[in-house]
């Protein structure tokens, strides 16, 4: 018997072949899957699309058959039936055993996807309005990833690059062929992650770690986005996973931890304005103009602005302590645990220094004082 | 539509003339099409709405709306057309047919009647007028999921307050209507011989009476985690966002059947007219939807899959989802045994009835795809889901409404429907709209999530055939409020039995339907 897989593929080509329109890159199915568990879902849904194609065929086969020899205009007189319990008594039982069939595989697929135990490597992921954060338990490594298509792509200002919405600054990185657990939570609202090619989706939910799974199978670059609507910049925030063959995944971890030291020293430094205005511009980019803007106005009603603005020009502090804590009951975030010390100093002293405020500039040395 | 107020009528019970004859009417009549043109007011709202949609998908990259707005677009689209079109219009063919189809003289509760429908433009001005507020509409999606329905900003108080008057409307609508139909049935017209619509009514309004309490719970404890600091959905004070959707979608999934019940309804009466044969199988229809209505409040977690539920759970939601397609077939099967060795003719109330079977099954299969849980973790919010929705709730629920029109004009207006006319509004929906919802299937197989402005390059094909499918849809539906204006303006005389196959006690009454009807009870053999 082919495999359902071969069956599935043999259609999407059939059709892709058949109908002028359909060019050969359209994408008419699930993508090629690259995991067991994504190429079991695969199956699933092949099996699922023929049984409704054929039950398809016959129903409409029947129905329109009726249409054309049953018309009135070809002369036809209706015959008067109107019940018939055996009948009725079939076309209950028969999709009833149908669906029988259908659910076994199904059933054994969600045991399986709800088995995470024994993983070789475990990453809690955490998803923020508009982001996502790694952070590999084992390693200690840490680390955001953040939409890299440039705003000039999306306002089409410029050409558009081959993975438009679907590229980040740093992926999550994994080596093949190893069972990898997911825990997922989320800081502010509700994401989903998802990867298609691995077959995995799950929501973050804030408050609550949940846990799914995946094998990749080949080494290479799956990409994917966040499923779950999640506020203004929903559809701009993908996960892009690199698969990497285990020696090329422990020298990536090595370069990794390697820059954590380099960043841990940086903590102590005082550092000039200007340095710190550079630095805090490209980290204000990366996670605060979503909502501020990158001309610092805001969205008026929506976003407040920080041009000008009483926090942003008043007492050093109460700026730190914002930009530590969050804002309850808004979509300010806290950033005490996404942003080191150095890095928030940064983005403090430019969110003071720019747009024509003129505040005084923040170190390190004032965000670890304030920090607890 | 004065024409139903004929001399006769106003002599005994005079209604009075001009804006105050709608304000204060209770006739039965008058307030169903006050519902109808309410839906058709909302459909323009939320069509047009779809179209800027439509228009901002044409290509990838932002051109015509800003994601802030997209998300107030995608929102107020879904609660417009659910709560604004769908109900409503449903509930305005209940008034009109129930009492003519029973051979009662009104409904029970005339003046609760016209509360429950004035209601409605006042939360419909609630929700379409918060877009105009600072910081915009309410952009949280429909579905309203805390945490992200608790950042916005006054709209989404607005919101739900409209929700929570639409919800009174729609409970006293469904006491009415179960009332009326329980306790003022004709003598003779016993439960198992009334038509198929006043059954599925009879069912859905105690559908609406079980869930509608149970989403005006969800947004009050949603008002009051906005507005008091109770923590029923944030897990800072011990609370739990994902129990708000176990909430919703109790009551979510019965809605899905309250927004189709009475679409089975008007098909079951329409395919045995034009096919000049009685319903096949009419008690198994009725157990059928009594099934499905049953099923309905046992399935909700299905539109969970992805949050992360135990095994036994994903499983348990499985196996009845996929049971509810059992009593779902037999309801297709009925149907088509129903056109078997009939004598079928075509007019665009029967066009339109064959489309729903057609392409609500497409929308019931694509059901069935999404209810296998591991299946769904790879479809769950991308734009399959879209697609098979919108063929459950387009080609489903809002083709059988235009059924119905086409059906039921001749007796509201007392004259034949312009069928030239209706025949374009027909070919260029049924076409339009396939352009417009199939090809959404192979986007969500390749990945698109839903509720995005933008979208990466390799869904741009489609992308653009969907929205060309769509600015045809939206175009053609001039065509139906043509026909409509042109019906009650003129046209051929109707009888009163206005087609030639049609059964029931509306068609003993003459056409256009007298202001009031069945005085004296008749008698139902």
């Amino acid at each position: 018997m082919p495999r359902p897989r071969a069956i599935g593929a043999f259609i999407a080509a059939w059709l892709s072949l058949s109908a002028p329109l359909v060019r050969a890159d359209w994408r008419l199915n699930l993508p090629a899957p690259k995991s067991e568990m994504a190429a079991r879902i695969y199956d699933i849904h092949t099996l699922i699309l023929l049984v409704c194609l054929a039950i398809f065929v016959v129903v409409f086969g029947a129905m329109f058959y009726a249409l054309f020899r049953h018309r009135k205009s070809a002369g036809h007189a209706a015959r008067h039936f109107h019940e018939n319990t055996s009948v009725e008594v079939i076309w209950t039982v028969i999709p009833f055993l149908i669906l029988i069939g259908m659910a076994w595989p199904a059933t054994k697929a969600v045991l399986d996807q709800k088995d995470t135990a024994n993983p070789d490597l475990t990453v809690k992921v955490t998803g923020y309005q508009w982001k996502w954060e790694y952070d590999y338990l084992q390693d200690g490594v840490k680390f955001m990833s953040v939409l890299a298509t440039p705003r000039e792509q999306i306002e089409n200002k410029a050409a558009k690059g081959k993975n438009y919405l679907l590229e980040v600054d740093e992926p999550l990185v994994v080596p093949v062929g190893k069972k990898v657990r997911i825990l997922l939570t989320s800081n502010d609202v509700i994401h989903a992650w998802w990867v298609q090619e691995l077959g995995v989706k799950q929501d973050a939910i804030p408050g609550f770690i949940r846990d799914t799974w995946f094998r990749a199978d080949e080494i290479g670059t799956y990409r994917g986005q966040c499923a779950e609507l999640c506020g203004k910049d929903h559809g701009f925030m993908p996960i892009v996973v690199e698969v990497k063959s285990e020696a090329d995944y422990q020298a990536w971890l090595a370069g990794r931890k390697a820059r954590l030291a380099l960043a841990a020293a940086d903590a102590d430094k005082v550092f000039g304005v200007d340095e710190l205005k550079a630095r805090g511009e490209k980290i204000y980019a990366a996670n605060c103009a979503a909502c501020h803007q990158a001309d610092g106005k805001g969205l008026p009603g929506v976003f407040p602005g920080l041009a000008g603005s009483r926090v942003a020009t008043g007492p050093a502090a109460a700026h730190i302590d914002l930009v530590l804590r969050g804002k309850d009951g808004t979509a300010m975030a806290a950033y005490k645990d996404q942003l080191n010390d150095a890095d928030l100093a940064a983005v403090l002293t430019y969110e003071r220094t720019a747009w024509g405020n003129a505040a005084d500039a923040v170190q390190p040395a004032h965000v670890k004082a304030r920090r607890d | 539509m004065d024409a139903h107020a004929t001399p006769a009528a106003s002599v005994r019970h005079g209604p009075p003339t001009g804006p105050m004859r709608w304000l204060t009417t209770t006739n039965h009549k008058d307030i169903g099409t006050l519902y109808l043109w309410f839906a058709a007011t909302m459909f323009l709202i939320g069509g047009l709405m779809a179209m800027l949609i439509r228009a901002e998908l044409f290509q990838p990259g932002l051109q015509i709306v800003q994601p802030e707005l997209f998300n107030q677009l995608t929102t107020l689209h879904g609660l417009i057309m659910i709560f604004g079109v769908i109900m409503p219009a449903f509930t305005g063919f209940a008034n009109w047919q129930v009492p003519l189809m029973i051979g009662a003289p009104d409904m029970a509760f005339p003046r609760m009647n016209n509360w429950s429908f004035w209601l409605l433009p006042v939360a419909g001005g609630l929700l379409v007028g918060s877009m105009l507020l600072p910081g915009g509409g309410v952009a949280g999606g429909w579905t309203m999921y805390p945490p992200l329905f608790l950042q916005g900003g006054i709209s989404y108080d607005l919101t739900i307050f409209a929700i929570h008057i639409m919800g009174a409307s729609s409970i006293m609508g469904a006491i009415n209507i179960a009332t009326t139909i329980l306790n003022m049935r004709a003598p003779g017209m016993t439960l198992m011989r009334m038509p198929l619509f006043v059954w599925t009514w009879l069912i859905t309004a105690y559908l609406l009476i079980a869930v509608m309490p149970v989403l005006a719970g969800a947004v009050t404890m949603l008002l009051t985690d906005r507005n008091f600091g109770t923590h029923f959905f944030s897990a800072a004070g011990g609370g739990d966002p994902v129990m708000f959707q176990h909430i919703f979608w109790f009551f979510g999934h019965p809605e899905v059947y309250i927004l189709i019940l009475p679409a089975f309804g008007i098909i079951s009466t329409v395919i045995p007219t034009f096919s000049r044969k009685p319903l096949f199988g009419y008690a198994s229809m009725v157990y059928a939807t009594a099934s499905i209505a049953i099923l309905s409040f046992m399935v909700w977690a299905h539109h969970m899959f992805t949050v992360g539920m135990p095994a036994a759970a994903q499983l348990f939601f499985m196996y009845a989802t996929l049971l509810i397609a059992v009593p779902t077939g037999v309801k297709v099967f009925n149907w088509v045994a129903t056109m078997w060795q009939g004598s079928i003719s075509f007019e665009t109330a029967m066009l339109f009835a064959i489309a729903f079977v057609c392409l609500f099954t497409i929308g019931g299969f694509s059901g069935l795809v999404l209810a296998m849980a591991p299946v769904d973790i790879q479809l769950h919010d991308t734009y399959y889901v879209v697609a098979h929705f919108h063929y459950v709730l387009v080609t489903g629920a809002l083709f059988s409404i235009f059924a119905g029109i086409y059906y039921w004009l001749p007796k509201w207006t007392g004259h034949r429907v312009d069928e030239t006319w209706g025949r374009w509004h027909f070919w260029l929906s049924a076409i339009s709209v396939n352009l417009l919802f199939f090809p959404m299937h192979f986007l969500g197989l390749a990945g698109m999530p839903r509720r995005i402005p933008d979208y990466a390059l390799q869904f741009a094909d489609f992308n653009r055939i969907a929205s060309i499918g769509g600015f045809v849809f939206g175009a053609s539906q001039i065509l139906l409020l043509i026909v409509i204006l042109k019906c009650i303006r003129g046209g051929e005389k109707a009888p009163a039995r206005a087609w030639e196959g049609a059964e029931g006690l509306e068609w003993t009454v003459a056409s256009p339907a007298p202001y009031h009807t069945f005085v004296q009870p008749p008698e139902v053999k």
